[in-house]
């Protein structure tokens, strides 16, 4: 069967996505996983995900070009040069 | 010969040259492993086991006044202090090769917590730093055992070898060994004469040809 490894690089950090490995269960899983991901002192911490516990979401539909919904809908540079001219604190 | 007998520097040569030739003999597996993974964790494997050679060959190359490469790769054949255990080719057989590395990490694992309390603190120190790395190798041989230790192939070279591991470690401490063995397979042969130290077989002077090449070519003291 197929982990899913994530590996932190160090302490405090998010665990990002490493790579995988295939393994008959989940001893020989962190063995793998530690030479192949932590013997180089790269990772402080792995987490190892069975392929299957992993349920992907890869659908994102935006049929109508909803751009309110993002920030960079707006454009503001007009906008906060307005607003610096009200406060007095354009700089020129 | 108890441990009592021989010189702090032979001891530690048995041991330098067992992790030394074992780690080459690991090695053969590089690349041709059952599978991608195994491959990546068994050449790790033997890559420890030379690097836990070499702090050993340090070891003893202080008390010997000469240097751990000079210990490593200029010495003949004859000289080695290796256990016939580590000597036997094993590639392209994988049953015999769990069964060896099983039987050797629980010797080398009692050897070396024998170390770790002796009262040599630099030896005592540097067997600490080797059990550290070995918990792993261990994991690593008892989950294949786990798996195929049932297997009338990898029954049958443990039963093979298991007189080859009895003199991987001294008289004191072979009963220490079959009772670890025993408690993880559920059996051990009891009849058996343990095959002692000292005669090499054929294969170590193969494996030294190939191991020395390089070292043999250029003059001592070469900067690659």
């Amino acid at each position: 069967m197929i982990w899913e490894v994530f590996r932190r690089e160090r302490q405090g950090q998010p665990f990002q996505h490493a790579g995988s490995v295939t393994a008959p269960d989940r001893t020989f899983a962190e063995i793998y996983a530690r030479e192949q991901y932590g013997r180089r002192q790269e990772s402080v911490a792995l987490w190892l995900v069975p392929r299957d516990a992993v349920q992907e979401v890869d659908e994102f539909p935006d049929e109508f070009d909803l751009k309110y919904r993002r920030v960079d809908g707006y454009s503001i540079k007009a906008r906060l040069k307005e607003a610096r001219e009200r406060a007095g604190t354009l700089e020129s | 010969m108890s441990a009592q007998e021989r010189s702090r520097a032979d001891l530690l040569l048995e041991l330098a040259d067992d992790e030394l030739i074992l780690g080459w003999r690991n090695s053969e597996w590089t690349g041709i492993a059952p599978f991608l993974e195994e491959d990546v964790a068994f050449s790790s494997i033997a890559q420890n086991e030379i690097g836990h050679a070499r702090a050993l060959y340090e070891l003893a190359a202080a008390d010997l006044g000469t240097t751990a490469d000079e210990l490593a790769f200029d010495r003949g054949p004859d000289a080695y202090r290796c256990a016939r255990l580590v000597e036997l080719a094993f590639v392209p057989d994988w049953a015999s090769t769990v069964a060896r590395h099983f039987l050797y990490e629980t010797a080398d694992a009692v050897r070396i917590e024998a170390l770790k309390a002796s009262a040599d603190d630099a030896a005592a120190g540097v067997a600490a730093k080797i059990d550290r790395e070995e918990v792993y190798h261990r994991i690593h041989a008892e989950m294949w055992i786990d798996r195929l230790g049932s297997e009338p192939q990898v029954r049958a070279a443990l039963d093979r070898l298991w007189p080859y591991a009895l003199g991987v470690v001294d008289d004191a401490l072979r009963p220490e060994l079959a009772r670890r063995v025993e408690e993880k397979l559920g059996w051990t042969n009891h009849d058996v004469e343990p095959i002692e130290r000292g005669e090499h077989l054929p294969e170590l002077t193969a494996l030294w040809e190939e191991m020395t090449v390089v070292r043999r070519s250029a003059p001592a003291g070469t900067q690659w």
